[in-house]
């Protein structure tokens, strides 16, 4: 049922940071922008829940290459040079016109405005008023269940359910922005619910591909039992068995396997932040206020007290795998498909090592604009005729054929959230995990087609079943140690397997290796 | 997860029924918004920033908390200053400076290879 049929130029599918960039974009190149989120533009997702790093370089060719150069070794070699370039180059652009345009109201510190990250609510809660601003209407609580398709294949709509209304809704656009965020499979990980890999399936089903999907490994350390996951500051943390000895090797980074291992071994691992002196003790409760929600409310002091942690899956939301792009303006393999931020893949400027924090979201907020800028100027092109095309959809599972949510939700906390599956990688692991989400993902034992209210919900338990098959696949496929992507019996880097690897499909996964570019820049320094 | 919504401090505004991003609140008798699906909160406590009249708290536990809980206790939260202190750090709301502002954290340390 079809209750509100609704045309744009351009759709922005997520409002986070790299929705809202594009749907400002966009609109500011003259297209007709309606933005859909699941939950409410403003609120959803990582960044608005809290706080982030920003990858922003004064445009210096010095610090501009010692800022690329960086962690080229941890991602593998696999980062693309050029596009490097042009995300901090257009990073730099956004963030003083977040200043100027959005008023954003960043620290000076020794007289000029502290750029180098932001604070989540106020970010987002800003983006939101400028993008309204500048034209964009926005649907809150209106999660998209599929794409629609013309007779070539174009990505020409969506269709979707508004969910505080009870309706259905359709629209017919000239282009598709993606910016639906990375999968972290309902892990409670801090803002992370909304992202459920939606974009992924939805991609997958109009013919796109996947790239990086290996790089998905990602746990972030919290107080056990809660959600506020601030990995960095454990960098100041000291970390302990449950009977109080140290835990020797364990820390935020380099040492999370340590962690991991032990709480699968005992259950139980123990945290102090108790390396940071008290004047780094007062600017952490300033720069991340919600890193002490946790704490003030259970009224531990966790500069003196030891305390439980645990480690939550954030999967490609801090990984690094995604849609794969193919141009320079975010398009998919899909005519009239783009895709934005965690959604795509971030290999190009992260490589095989997480992006967590400043260069996803510089990453966030220029692939944005890149991809606004170029769904604006396909529906251009398009004219007229964009309106008069016959849409087919193309969703399938819990659409076309039956899908079981319950059997999915349970095959992902068995097969996917566990450490030792999806963290601690070894073929005979990840190879039975592999073919019970297949078994899933067939469907033989029942489910149901889906509709009304009942629907987003089953499609996000297809997207996350789909997400894992396609991280699992590329993690087997990948018999090395690079970056993210660790493999037990493979501990080493093989010069041999030095590519990006895509895979695709729904019902038969395939991979295969692409070439790395964009290295010809990449001077030995 | 969401514990406590204040019906002596609610204005009725229904900002948190459209404010959370995973649909927990539907609109409550009297205007008092009730929690509808308290299973869905993922404790990203944004309802609680948004909440223009402090009437909302969010326990730091991804599960419920027992009933007899001092999270659930509204007395408490209040005299804890508990209530609200989210959004008074956030610098939200009349006459606040934004924390923003200040939101200058420690240097950290760098990567390991």
């Amino acid at each position: 049922m079809i209750n509100l049929d609704l045309t744009a130029d351009v759709v922005v599918v997520g409002g986070g940071p790299a929705g809202t960039w594009a749907a400002l974009t966009a609109a500011e190149a003259g297209a007709d922008v309606l933005l859909l989120d699941k939950g409410y533009c403003g609120t959803s997702g990582p960044t608005a829940s809290g706080g982030t790093g920003v990858w922003y370089v004064q445009p210096d060719p010095e610090e501009r290459e010692k800022a690329m150069a960086s962690r080229e070794k941890l991602g593998g070699f696999l980062q693309d040079r050029r596009w490097m370039a042009r995300v901090l180059d257009q990073t730099y652009e956004n963030m003083n016109r977040l200043e100027a345009e959005a008023r954003y109201p960043f620290p000076i510190v020794d007289g000029v405005p502290h750029k180098r990250g932001v604070q989540g609510p106020e970010y987002m809660r800003r983006m939101r008023s400028w993008i309204k601003r500048a034209g964009v209407r926005v649907l809150d609580h209106s999660p998209v269940t599929e794409l629609l398709v013309d007779g070539t294949g174009t990505v020409a709509g969506v269709r979707g359910h508004r969910r505080q209304h009870g309706t259905g809704y359709r629209v017919r656009a000239g282009a598709v922005v993606l910016a639906t965020g990375g999968c972290a499979f309902l892990s409670k990980a801090l803002g992370c619910d909304v992202a459920t890999g939606d974009g992924a399936l939805f991609a997958a089903e109009a013919g796109a591909e996947m790239s990086g999907m290996e790089f998905s490994t990602a746990y972030a350390i919290a107080p056990a039992f809660t959600s506020v996951t601030k990995t960095a500051y454990y960098g100041f943390a000291t970390f302990f068995r449950g009977d109080g000895t140290w835990l020797e090797g364990a820390g935020s980074q380099g040492g999370r396997s340590v962690i991991a291992k032990e709480l699968l071994r005992t259950g139980t691992v123990l945290c102090q932040i108790d390396r940071a002196t008290p004047e780094q003790q007062r600017q952490m409760r300033l720069g991340q206020p919600n890193f002490f929600l946790t704490f003030d409310r259970l009224g531990i002091n966790p500069f003196t007290e030891k305390f439980p942690v645990t480690l939550l899956l954030e999967g490609t939301v801090r990984g690094t795998g995604g849609i794969r792009i193919i141009a320079d303006d975010c398009a998919t393999t899909v005519p009239g498909l783009y895709a934005a931020g965690d959604a795509a893949t971030r290999e190009l400027v992260c490589g095989a090592f997480t992006g967590g924090g400043s260069h996803n979201s510089a990453w966030a907020m220029s692939s944005g604009t890149f991809a606004g800028r170029g769904a604006a100027a396909f529906a251009t092109a398009l004219g007229a005729t964009a309106n008069r095309r016959r849409l087919t959809g193309v969703g399938e599972a819990g659409i076309q054929r039956p899908f079981d949510r319950t059997d999915a939700l349970d095959v992902i906390r068995r097969e996917v959230h566990p450490y030792d599956k999806n963290y601690l990688r070894t073929a005979s692991r990840l190879e039975p995990a592999l073919a019970h989400l297949d078994a899933v993902w067939d469907g033989r034992r029942g489910g149901a087609v889906a509709t009304g209210g009942d629907l987003p919900g089953v499609r996000q338990a297809a997207a996350m079943v789909a997400h894992a098959r396609w991280m699992y696949t590329s993690a087997l496929a990948r018999t090395e140690s690079r970056g993210m992507a660790r493999r037990e019996e493979f501990p080493r880097l093989d010069p041999n397997q030095y590519h990006r690897l895509t895979v695709g499909g729904l019902d038969r996964l395939w991979t295969r290796p692409e070439t790395v570019t964009g290295r010809e820049l990449a001077v030995a320094s | 997860m969401i514990e406590v919504v204040s019906t002596e401090r609610c204005v009725s505004c229904d900002v948190c029924i459209a404010v959370c991003p995973t649909n927990v609140f539907e609109a409550g008798p009297g205007g008092i918004p009730v929690i509808a699906r308290q299973s869905d909160c993922q404790t990203c406590f944004m309802c609680e920033a948004h909440c223009p009249a402090d009437a909302l708290f969010v326990a730091p536990h991804t599960h419920p908390v027992p009933a007899d809980s001092p999270l659930r206790d509204e007395e408490h939260l209040a005299g804890t200053g508990l209530l609200g202190s989210y959004r008074r750090e956030l610098g939200w709301g009349r006459g606040r400076k934004p924390g923003a502002r200040l939101a200058v954290g420690p240097e950290l340390r760098p990567a390991a290879t």
